[in-house]
């Protein structure tokens, strides 16, 4: 994809998704699998965001939906949607977790030169599930940092029964909030 | 129960168990060696090697086998001197430390049975030794020879004994080899096999013996002593036994050392084949290959109960003979799965009595040492268990074990005071209860002295005065980090490092340890273990749209809710009358947050599932109850977290996940807060 092989940085890539008409980036080394939506067991007393967990080939996954994660306006979901399964890093531990994202995008290779530090007010979410901003022709990506995607600790506190509590804390994070730079 | 002695199924598993931790350490030592065979005295490679001989050594004198212990001793010595830099290494040190780990090989081998080559294993200890002298090769080897070749120029008696065993020999059950043995703690022996009886290679019957010896002994022993060596065998063979000088043409049977040795060693080689038979029935697997297969069966499973389930749905659709041909067939399939699965589910599931029998000789030896009068017995030993939970309570156990020993139990004299019997008991038991396996380690000793834990937990700052704790809060304060050694522990239980330990190590496998202690009348360590692989026999209950899977050992009984037994107490909790019983009563949408309607009305006509948790009862109110499943447990917190009041996950029959309850928890403060929120 980017034409600048002559330069000094790390060529990696990543699989681009979209979501509320961004396109968001994960290292395409984190993803096990993209599969279809398929119905949920729920878990009780956790985060809103956390839609339950499926069988996953013999495994019990949990599925994170980024809408609600990223605070934005749910949609009903569609054959669009999908699961983008990933692993993620919770301390020297592997997590194996679904996303659900309105449509997956493509794959690019992203020089980290092309890389670019996020501002303050980058976009709609919250800051700290940003890693970094890649730039692809005209075209910007928003690098998630998967493993900020679940708040573990929060989890396993086992105040799970607060949903409220534990989403207006992450909305303390988010702030301030800025209009959205695209 | 058993006693204190061991039966021999359990010494097997046992010997199973440490035949492979030596096949392990030897494979070590030898790769240690051969990359010492460079040539450089590289510390860590040295180490590795003294550690695998050290473990065998170790391992080896626990279960008895001196020989095998004694033989690594001499080996570990050297490599101390090695590793010392007393003595540096030549490739002729690495081919006689690698002889001695085949000397080592064969004996481990033969421990199941069997014999090895003693005279070989005899020559390489010698070697050894020579070593230990720092003589080189050569010299050692000369060393090796002259000793083996002192003829009579020693003053000891020379006696020509002449072994024609009959041929049935073998199946008595004897063997020649234990003759040699006996005869060689008299002396120097020198064996010539006599093969002139051996028939055509196409008539031998492998299982008879065809060769005689003759056999010299150099010992000062009188000629009925030798003869009372072949007590055993007299009637299976022919013997003759002569003083040297008395007849002298016999000389020419004392042949040179090394070809006597050579076909001695054929006959140990052939009688050691049923060792190496008995080692390739078992192989070790990588756990994770195993959990590999147990997932590919789990979908299996899934998958063949969604073709039953397709198949009878649409069975109107089909002819009739294609129905039953195809019935037929998926009712085969669906047996050999579950047959399947249970198989490859049972390669995890070791009985706790692997880890148990260890435990009445430690307790056999620490009593002794102590002087103190205790019996152990133990129950529940063929109880099931993951191998990996199994392998990780060992070591608390034993500590557990040992603490109750040293200071749970009192002196005989003491016991004798306080009217106990002069012998203290050690019990320990294990058991399933409520989807887990609870292992007990009960004494009748002198319990925890409360009253000093709470003022030493007081002052090492862990409770606060204010702070009101129960008996049973307060007990289970030993278990605090920083709860350690001074003299309460001594007075109470543990040697302070340990107990925040043990506890450590229980939690680290998603199990829990508490203690009940009465104090002057004992005390009680439980350890709840998870079931994380195993099976469990779950009743599956509605709530709302959900299905969870509640353990069906830990259902007492399943009522329909009568709206007028149902009470209030103080505003807040309901409670059921049952039978005269009233049992506090919770609702699971209440404690899982599910939709629909909570209040007290709604109950009527619901289930109630009577739980029982640590011999307390309570019920638990759902929408329904649907089938009876065993089902595979998976964890929650592999990819997620731990929640409380769910033991695991599991995948039922058309592929979708269900929620275990964990009802154990259910008694604590998850419910406690969540009672009020039932509204009237």
């Amino acid at each position: 994809m980017s034409e600048e092989k002559n330069t000094t940085g790390e060529l990696k890539q990543y699989l681009t998704f979209v979501l509320d008409d961004e396109e968001y980036g994960v290292p395409i080394l984190s993803v096990r699998g993209i599969q279809g939506w398929q119905k949920t067991t729920p878990i009780p007393n956790s985060p809103d965001y956390v839609m339950g967990i499926i069988n996953l080939r013999g495994e019990v996954v949990p599925i994170i939906d980024l809408r609600k994660r990223f605070k934005l306006e749910t949609i009903p979901y569609s054959t669009n949607t999908v699961v983008i399964v990933v692993k993620l890093e919770q301390g020297s531990e592997e997590k194996t977790v679904g996303l659900v994202v309105d449509a997956v995008a493509d794959v690019h290779d992203i020089n980290s030169d092309e890389m670019r530090e996020t501002p303050e007010f980058g976009s709609d979410i919250s800051n700290e599930f940003v890693k970094s901003l890649g730039l692809i022709d005209e075209k910007m990506v928003i690098i998630l940092d998967i493993n900020q995607l679940i708040d573990w600790r929060r989890l396993s506190d086992g105040e799970h029964e607060d949903m409220d509590a534990a989403m207006s804390v992450s909305e303390e994070s988010a702030e301030p909030e800025a209009p959205a730079a695209a | 129960m058993t006693d204190v002695s061991m039966n021999s199924g359990a010494m097997d598993e046992i010997r199973q168990i440490f035949e492979a931790e030596c096949y392990d350490g030897l494979n070590v030592i030898e790769t240690g060696l051969l990359a010492l065979k460079a040539g450089d005295n590289n510390l860590e490679t040295v180490n590795d090697i003294f550690r695998g001989a050290h473990s065998i050594k170790g391992g080896a004198a626990t279960f008895g086998y001196t020989d095998i212990a004694d033989f690594t001793h001499v080996i570990e010595t050297l490599l101390d001197k090695v590793r010392s830099d007393e003595l540096s290494v030549s490739p002729d040190l690495v081919k006689c430390f690698l002889e001695s780990v085949d000397c080592l090989r064969s004996m481990v081998e033969c421990m199941g049975g069997g014999e090895y080559d003693e005279i070989e294993t005899q020559r390489v200890k010698k070697e050894l030794e020579a070593w230990m002298s720092e003589g080189p090769a050569a010299e050692a080897a000369a060393e090796v020879v002259s000793a083996a070749e002192q003829t009579s120029v020693s003053d000891t008696q020379v006696w020509d004994i002449s072994f024609i065993p009959n041929k049935d020999y073998l199946q008595t059950g004897n063997q020649p080899q234990h003759i040699f043995r006996a005869l060689a703690e008299l002396g120097e022996v020198s064996l010539t096999p006599d093969f002139a009886s051996f028939p055509d290679f196409c008539n031998i019957n492998p299982e008879e013996l065809h060769i005689s010896w003759q056999i010299e002994l150099k010992a000062n022993v009188t000629q009925e002593e030798i003869i009372n060596e072949f007590d055993w065998v007299e009637n299976e063979c022919k013997i003759e036994v002569t003083a040297r000088g008395a007849t002298e043409e016999q000389d020419e049977t004392v042949a040179p050392v090394a070809a006597t040795v050579e076909p001695t060693r054929q006959v140990a080689m052939a009688d050691n084949k049923p060792a190496v038979r008995k080692e390739a029935n078992s192989i070790r697997v990588e756990i994770e290959k195993i959990d590999k297969l147990l997932n590919l069966v789990g979908e299996m499973v899934i998958n063949q109960s969604m073709l039953n389930q397709f198949s009878s749905s649409n069975r109107n659709d089909r002819a009739t003979g294609v129905s039953t041909e195809l019935d037929n067939g998926l009712a085969i399939l669906e047996r050999t799965t579950r047959e399947l699965q249970e198989a490859v589910m049972n390669i995890r599931m070791l009985p706790v009595s692997t880890t148990f029998n260890r435990f009445p000789r430690l307790v056999y030896d620490l009593s002794s040492k102590l002087g103190k009068s205790v019996e152990l017995t133990i129950a529940g030993e063929s109880t099931e268990l993951d191998k990996t939970v199994l392998e990780t309570i060992a070591d608390p156990l034993s500590h557990l074990i040992r603490n109750s020993l040293d200071h749970g139990i009192e002196s005989p004299e003491r016991r004798l005071a306080v009217g106990k019997p002069e012998t203290g008991t050690i019990s320990l038991s294990a058991s399933h209860e409520g989807g887990s396996v609870i292992i007990r380690v009960s004494d009748d000793g002198g319990g925890l002295n409360s009253e000093r834990i709470l003022s030493k937990a007081i002052e090492r700052g862990l409770v606060s005065n204010s702070d009101r704790l129960s008996k049973q809060q307060i007990d289970n304060l030993i278990f605090q980090p920083g709860f350690s050694t001074a003299e309460v522990v001594t007075e109470v239980s543990g040697r302070g490092v340990g107990m925040d330990v043990v506890r450590r190590n229980i939690e680290e496998i998603g199990g829990r340890v508490e203690v009940h202690s009465e104090q002057g009348k004992g005390s009680t360590f439980q350890i709840t273990l998870p079931l994380t692989l195993a099976v469990l026999d779950g009743q599956l209950v509605q709530v709302g749209e959900q299905i969870f899977v509640v353990p069906l050992l830990s259902i007492v009984e399943t009522v329909q809710v009568d709206k007028a037994k149902l009470n209030v107490i103080s505003g807040n909790e309901v409670v059921y009358r049952l039978r005269g019983d009233v049992l506090p009563v919770v609702d699971m949408r209440s404690v899982f947050n599910i939709k629909g309607e909570k209040a007290l009305e709604s109950f009527e006509n619901k289930q109630l599932v009577i739980v029982d948790i640590d011999r307390n009862q309570i019920g638990l109110i759902v929408d329904g109850l649907l089938d009876q499943h065993q089902v595979v447990i998976k964890s929650l917190e592999t990819n997620y977290v731990k929640m409380p009041g769910v033991l695991g996950a599991t995948i039922l029959g058309d592929g979708t996940v269900s929620l275990i309850l964990d009802v154990t928890t259910f008694g604590g403060p998850l419910l406690m807060g969540k009672e009020n929120r039932v509204e009237h």
